[in-house]
């Protein structure tokens, strides 16, 4: 391969874009006619089925870094790229076995509805909130920074013009059509994310007859015996386990994967969407790693690395060599669809921390009737939406990859062990909770600024001041003691008595909205 | 009505088989992830052995997790639409039209 049309709009690039732009705003047009009261807005009405929920889930947690990122790490590290995939499957698991029925069962609308149900519920609706809305907006500058990248990469667009032409797509999207259009958005995008990366992984089997050996072969002949060996990745056990607990429960506590659950009517079909998702993403993951090592095989590391340093194109320059310019812009225009389906969701759910737990919980004390409510939540999506554009804008240039880490960190050591002690636990308490989800919260903010990846990459320190490079296994242990402790030494007896008729709403589904 | 289901066998055996089940399907989960983890920290010989042409064990390894995990998932979902939604009905069939 000698040229590559990547990084100019082509033709076809330019058709799968506005076709899956058309279609997207056609199905906000038509959501926004069902999209009036709170139910509507924040949970779709409660109307999809478990299966669209499983394939809407898969497409608000398919990132576009887990698409070209984790491609690109297996095209030029080889077997550490696995290693990456494998953590961002293995919380699913998690959340189907300990979570999904019991927040669907007791909760209406976030996460925080659960912690609150039977704890005192401004204190606790404020922490959980903030929690929320720490984790989205880390997020979400980390996936504005990288769609600016990837669509300067892929179309030649400015970085800033792909900046607003992503926030204005989400912002209509979330704004007009809520939670069903959403909804919708993620199902095409996970759709065509798995059918694109589906023929991709079958044209490069083909290649080698349909033999992983023979594509294993290839790609030690090229690049020795280590490529498909453990490397660097993990060489210190302690940051490998605190990655580890950061992405497994860190899925556990993401607020927009939580959310999800409300939009089926009932706690079966909520477990029954978790299955779903795990087999897609899984599949999807497999996918991922046969396509890295594809591109490492077919295109090679040094043309990957000449054209963006991080591997972000492997998958781009496969399809562009195995199905010419066609099929490369196919491939990017559903890698723009998986940045949007992940940007609407993660605004959704921030706009719902806003809206429902700070704006109707905590300043109208839950008087606040559905016509104010849903004209809140509107409201902090835009909001949220030009704040993501000019965060996305600011970060420009910048290393944001920590963000993600730092997401899931505060997801896992915030959000997860106050969810799932609410639920658990009798005799956890407000103070409990609102220790817990602070501790978890401030611990890894800071520690992640004290690290390798911002103390010394960033700020340009000689030495960290913390040595991980991923504070979950310390600030997840931490709020989990914190909230334990604090919870025994102030008994609340009226939320010990709840939690009986808790129990039974949230084992047999009984008074669930 | 709320101290009738509470107190009742049916629905105290029905949380502790819920209990039981996602207890021993979650530490399956960390014992199968967290033991890959250390597998690539501690014993990177066994995982560099080959098993089939330039194969080696740390392949299959990685794909294991993930396809098992996605079967924790499976056993999870099989048990609880065969024995759960049947202890529920059966408990509120108990309690007549009480719920």
């Amino acid at each position: 391969m000698t040229a590559t049309v990547l990084g100019q709009p082509t033709l076809t690039g330019v058709f799968f874009f506005l076709l899956f732009i058309s279609i997207t705003l056609y199905i906000t047009y038509r959501a926004a006619k069902r999209t009036r009261t709170t139910t509507e807005f924040y949970a779709a009405g409660r109307s999809i089925t478990g299966l669209q929920n499983g394939l809407a889930l898969a497409g608000d947690y398919m990132s576009a870094a887990s698409f070209l990122g984790i491609a690109g790490l297996v095209s030029l590290k080889g077997y550490d790229g696995l290693i990456y995939a494998v953590g961002w499957l293995v919380g699913w698991p998690i959340v189907m076995f300990l979570i999904a029925e019991p927040l669907r069962n007791l909760g209406k609308y976030t996460f925080a509805d659960v912690v609150a149900y039977r704890l005192k519920r401004r204190p606790i609706r404020t922490a959980a909130a903030t929690g929320a809305l720490i984790t989205v907006l880390f997020y979400l500058i980390a996936q504005m920074v990288g769609a600016g990248s990837l669509i300067k990469l892929m179309f030649g667009l400015p970085y800033e013009l792909a900046i607003i032409i992503v926030g204005s797509l989400m912002i209509a999207y979330v704004l007009f059509g809520g939670m069903l259009a959403t909804t919708w958005v993620q199902i095409i995008k996970a759709c065509l994310l798995l059918a694109g990366a589906t023929l991709l992984v079958f044209l490069t089997l083909y290649k080698f007859g349909f033999n992983y050996v023979e594509l294993f072969s290839v790609v030690t002949q090229q690049y020795g015996e280590k490529f498909i060996q453990p490397g660097g990745l993990v060489t210190n056990p302690l940051d490998a386990i605190s990655l580890g607990i950061a992405l497994m429960l860190g899925t556990a506590g993401l607020p927009h994967i939580l959310m999800r659950f409300y939009t089926v009517p009932d706690a079966k079909e909520a477990r029954k969407s978790v299955f779903y998702a795990t087999g897609f993403i899984g599949y999807f993951y497999i996918l991922t790693f046969t396509i890295g090592f594809g591109a490492a095989a077919l295109v090679g590391k040094q043309i990957i690395t000449k054209i963006d340093n991080g591997g972000n194109m492997a998958a781009p320059l496969l399809a562009e060599a195995l199905g010419g310019e066609v099929f490369l812009g196919f491939l990017a225009a559903v890698s723009f669809a998986t940045i949007l389906a992940v940007v609407a969701g993660l605004t959704l759910a921030g706009a719902s921390a806003v809206s429902h737990d700070i704006y109707a919980g905590v300043v109208k004390r839950e008087k606040a009737n559905e016509k104010q409510e849903v004209k809140a939540a509107k409201i902090a999506t835009l909001c949220l939406g030009v704040l993501s554009m000019i965060l996305g804008i600011v970060f420009k240039g910048q290393n944001v990859a920590f963000m993600v880490g730092l997401a899931f960190a505060v997801a896992a050591s915030a959000n997860f062990p106050a969810l799932l002690m609410s639920i658990f636990w009798k005799k956890f308490t407000t103070q409990g909770a609102v220790w817990s989800i602070y501790t978890g919260l401030v611990l890894s903010v800071m520690l992640i600024i004290l690290s390798p990846t911002v103390w010394v990459d960033i700020f340009k320190n000689s030495h960290p001041v913390f040595p991980l490079k991923n504070p979950a296994i310390i600030s997840f242990f931490a709020s989990f003691a914190i909230g334990i402790v604090v919870s025994l030494f102030t008994q609340e007896k009226e939320a010990e008595a709840k939690y009986e008729s808790e129990k039974i709403r949230s084992y047999i589904g009984v008074g669930a909205e | 009505m709320k101290e009738e289901i509470l107190n009742s066998k049916e629905f105290k055996n029905l949380v502790k088989s819920k209990n039981c089940i996602s207890l021993i399907l979650t530490v399956l989960e960390l014992i199968v992830y967290f033991g890959f983890i250390l597998l690539i920290a501690y014993n990177r010989e066994l995982l560099n052995q080959k098993i089939y042409g330039p194969v080696t064990v740390g392949i299959p390894l990685g794909i294991g997790v993930i396809i098992l995990s996605w079967i924790f998932t499976g056993i999870y979902i099989f048990w609880s639409n065969k024995k759960y939604d049947q202890k529920i009905s059966a408990l509120k069939e108990k309690l007549g039209g009480q719920l």
